[in-house]
């Protein structure tokens, strides 16, 4: 009769579904967090997936979306640009982990007719942002960029309206060069912008910035070199004026680097390093066995954390994103052998 | 209502007659012209996607040239069948209570709930499946993705079939009674057959509906580059690619977001003009 | 199976259906009230909107709610009205007649998202291009831009619900007054719209309804600031948008309960939009006799 008919290709159904998922539930794993290194994790994750056919699965929602899900726990593990600070560790239900993969430059973006090369100090962006420079051939940039006829066009900043690791640098480093940023906006994952228009990660404002004209954002290199956007040099703390590369960033990333690796490269001293470079971290549970892990999902975690600082590392160079240095390297590698279920470490 | 209705020269009212019928074409045009336009721009847009790598492709990484959606085209279906596979079962049984208890005040109660949760902003759906279910499985999901859109069709499906069974002629009923069936084989082998086309059209609109929705998804299905089968884990899905290409700057995202506009509009047309036709028999 | 068992069956259905929803209204109360307890009456009317601060005042994206709905209505009436009146009322080939309904059927299902792709392809730039003609700041994005889309989207059911309202008037008052000579056009405005009146308001308070809880599209088109907007080419927040743009980032446990207020509130002023419509629906079936 009819309803058997339904029932019994219900029934099918439903084992199809169970089949399918026990089949292939394991080989996967999940992240979200942060947009800054969405490009080079994309592309690693890419490579890993064709050598070990493991679909690492990455959102890129913005940092403070990937702690949120670490949080709850409904991710892997996540990716943020700004670390946890001491007293925010409480938040976690266990302790977490940073683990530094790749380090990146937060670039200052613009599009003006002609797509000129443009030379800005970090006090100028800070006044740009603040709402104080509004038009594109304001004194304050002219005289930076005496080569440059510049259009007397307002100008439109664009900002992070989601909580964002990439917002953390940008305005650690406005703080750092701004004593009046610092005391009026300040530095963290979200802050209250004075002027300018907001949109959603890291795509979100350089989509922005690509579509209107006089408007200026900060993003991740890789963002504005994938679309031909233009970029200005900043002038670091040593006077010398930066073009953001990797052999600046990796000048900025050369100092020394604490065990826990949770470290702010902005306004660095280095001679030739781009000054609003910033480091990025995979945040995992130290103990992996909590909720309904199980022991291969954390062996699958480790590996792929593992292969992420060793093998993965030079698909992130075309994108122009700076590969580990050796004493970040060495504090990465330990904090992954100290990562465990049932108390025993994934990797040894 | 106005006095020179009846009074006033003809020549007056015939002017306005005139005016009017301008004034209220100009707009009916304005609207139809919009309609054209909209769809003129998906279609050729989107057209300009569709090659053999759109449709069998998986996402590439962020600012790379080619690949195509095969994920979130496959992420839609299975959504869409888990939706169904339960709402459907739901819809009927609620609607043949609607149907059996009519009039009476807690077939009434449950008219207003459904007609009430078909109000329901479908992000406030995602944020409550969120709590419900991603956050006990301890994973986004396609199952908590499913769920979320058969709560969507739920009240639009438990409306149509009820109207379906209610159409359906006494005379059956009462013949099938007085021949000594069951009331309950009556409904099932009764009934239900004779509202199939009906339970059909409802089932067809449902997925029309939940097809194109995104925002219970944010929070639930949450999206995935890679094609995946599993049930349990995240997944992509048509409307949720469009959205997350359209934000970003890459000139090929945009275009594969038209194209995905494309299929979903061209998907949701089909069911739509498939159960027109089939009404009209 | 027998009788018995079938109909508990159903009423097991029905008892389901009914613990969703009740568990719809419980689960936002409950998750909700940390956050209220916080801010007490000022959730509702604090204009400060700041995850870092701690301030949780839904003003501003109740304002943003209320003005992208109203512009939006106040764009999409007169169209649908006109069109409603014109495929009621004028169109006499039932081979046009079917085609404008097919075609409004087709715009009723294109998706939010698909709206929120050509509004940014398409409205964004001309928005921003009105913008610097009038001075304004050249977003694009806005209040402006959301309500445009959003009362295209409204379009479509307004025209339908107010042609089928136009479409019930009875035949023969229609064909009274024009035997007693009226202009189509007194027939419309004086009789058949008077008629149908409760029908279209009706439709105009259930679309009123969709638009409040459309999210994709004013999501993709509002610009997503946290402050109360001032003009049309303010960048705002609905209820709707700023729960689509920060839900996954809530991290706070005050944030988080912040959150499932605001789709709190978003329920219930949907929820009173709905019973409005709906008995007004109910009101105007009945009027003038069956």
């Amino acid at each position: 009769m009819k309803r058997n008919a339904v029932s019994r290709k219900l029934v099918l159904l439903a084992l199809f579904v169970v089949g399918l998922t026990g089949v292939l539930g394991a080989q996967s794993l999940l992240g979200s967090g942060a947009s800054f290194p969405a490009p080079a994790y994309t592309k690693m994750f890419d490579e890993y997936y064709k050598a070990t056919g493991v679909k690492v699965n990455y959102q890129s929602i913005g940092s403070s979306g990937g702690l949120k899900n670490i949080q709850d726990r409904v991710v892997d593990f996540g990716g943020s640009d700004s670390f946890i600070k001491d007293a925010d560790f409480s938040k976690y239900p266990a302790q977490v982990v940073h683990i530094p993969t790749v380090i990146g430059a937060v670039v200052v973006t613009y599009n003006l007719p002609g797509n000129p090369k443009l030379r800005l100090t970090g006090d100028v962006v800070a006044d740009i942002y603040l709402g104080k420079i509004t038009k594109w051939n304001d004194k304050a940039v002219a005289e930076l960029n005496p080569n440059v006829k510049l259009p007397n066009l307002a100008i439109m900043p664009v900002y992070r309206s989601d909580g964002s690791g990439t917002t953390f640098n940008f305005t650690a480093y406005l703080s750092a060069v701004s004593a009046e940023w610092k005391s009026k906006v300040g530095n963290a994952n979200s802050v209250s912008w004075p002027a300018g228009q907001g949109a959603a990660q890291n795509a979100g404002v350089a989509g922005v910035v690509k579509q209107t004209q006089g408007s200026v954002g900060y993003v991740e290199l890789a963002y504005a070199n994938q679309n031909s956007m233009a970029v200005a040099a900043i002038k670091n703390s040593s006077g010398m004026w930066v073009d953001p590369s990797l052999e600046s960033i990796s000048a900025a990333a050369a100092g020394a680097f604490p065990a826990d690796t949770r470290i702010l490269l902005v306004n660095t001293d280095a001679k030739e390093g781009y000054p609003i470079s910033a480091l990025t971290w995979i945040i995992v549970y130290r103990e992996q066995n909590y909720g309904n892990r199980s022991r291969e999902q954390a062996d699958q975690l480790a590996k792929l954390l593992w292969w992420m600082i060793h093998d993965g590392q030079k698909y992130v160079t075309s994108l122009d994103y700076a590969t580990l240095p050796a004493p970040a390297l060495k504090a990465a590698e330990a904090i992954i052998k100290s990562i465990t279920y049932d108390g025993q470490p994934l990797v040894k | 209502m106005e006095n020179n209705v009846f009074a006033g020269q003809y020549r007056g009212r015939k002017r306005k007659d005139i005016f009017f019928r301008i004034a209220v074409m100009v707009p009916a045009g304005i609207v139809i012209a919009l309609l054209f336009l909209i769809l003129a721009q998906v279609v050729v847009n989107g057209a300009k996607s569709l090659n053999f790598d759109f449709f069998f492709q998986q996402q590439k990484p962020f600012g790379e040239i080619g690949g195509g959606i095969v994920q979130a085209i496959v992420g839609t279906l299975m959504l869409l069948a888990t939706a169904i596979v339960i709402a459907l079962p739901f819809s009927l049984l609620a609607a043949l209570y609607l149907y059996e208890h009519k009039g009476s005040k807690r077939a009434n109660g449950l008219l207003s709930v459904v007609n009430t949760l078909q109000g329901i902003p479908s992000i406030v759906i995602g944020v409550v499946i969120y709590s419900w279910v991603v956050v006990p499985m301890k994973t986004f999901s396609a199952l908590s993705g499913g769920i979320a859109l058969s709560i969507v069709m739920l009240p639009l499906m438990i409306s149509m079939i009820k109207e379906s069974l209610e159409m359906v002629p006494a005379s059956y009923v009462e013949a099938a009674l007085a021949l000594g069936a069951p009331r309950w084989r009556v409904i099932v082998e009764i009934v239900l057959p004779a509202a199939g086309s009906g339970i059909l059209e409802a089932t067809g609109l449902g997925i029309a509906r939940s097809a194109g929705e995104t925002a219970p998804l944010l929070f639930t299905a949450f999206g995935n580059p890679f094609l995946s089968l599993n049930f349990k884990g995240p997944i992509s899905a048509l409307p949720l690619v469009i959205y997350e290409y359209i934000k970003s700057p890459y000139d090929d995202w945009h275009q594969k977001a038209w194209g995905a506009a494309l299929l979903l509009v061209v998907f949701v047309l089909s069911l739509n003009l498939f159960i027109g036709t089939r009404k009209k028999r | 199976m027998n009788d018995r068992r079938f109909n508990a069956l159903l009423g097991f259905a029905a008892l389901v259906i009914v613990f969703i929803f009740a568990g719809f209204l419980f689960t936002l109360v409950v998750q909700s009230l940390p956050a209220v307890k916080q801010e007490g009456a000022a959730f509702l009317y604090g204009s400060e909107w700041n995850p870092v601060t701690t301030h949780f005042g839904a003003l501003p994206f109740i304002i943003g709610t209320l003005m992208t709905s109203a512009i939006a209505l106040v764009i999409a009436i007169p169209l649908s009205l006109s069109a409603g009146i014109v495929m009621g009322e004028y169109v006499n080939s039932s081979w046009i007649r079917s085609i404008l309904n097919t075609l409004i059927n087709v715009l009723a299902s294109i998706p939010s998202v698909v709206f929120g792709l050509w509004g940014i392809e398409v409205v964004i730039p001309l928005i921003r291009k009105l913008a610097m003609l009038v001075g304004a700041p050249p977003y694009g994005a806005g209040i402006l831009s959301a309500s445009l889309v959003l009362a295209i989207m409204i379009i479509p059911y307004m025209s339908s619900m107010t042609r089928e309202a136009l479409m019930n008037v009875p035949a023969g008052l229609r064909e009274g007054a024009f035997a007693l000579g009226l202009t189509k056009q007194e027939v419309v405005t004086g009789i058949a719209l008077p008629f149908a009146k409760n029908s279209i308001f009706a439709g105009i308070l259930l679309s009123l309804g969709r638009a409040l809880g459309e999210t994709m599209a004013v999501t993709m088109l509002i610009g997503n600031a946290t402050r109360i907007p001032t003009s049309l080419f303010s960048l705002g927040n609905t209820l709707a948008s700023v729960i689509a743009s920060q839900f996954n980032e809530a991290a706070s446990d005050v944030h988080r309960s912040a959150m499932m207020g605001l789709a709190l509130i978003l329920l219930v002023i949907t929820m009173l939009a709905g019973w409005f419509g709906r008995s007004l629906m109910s009101k105007g079936m009945g009027a003038y006799g069956k």
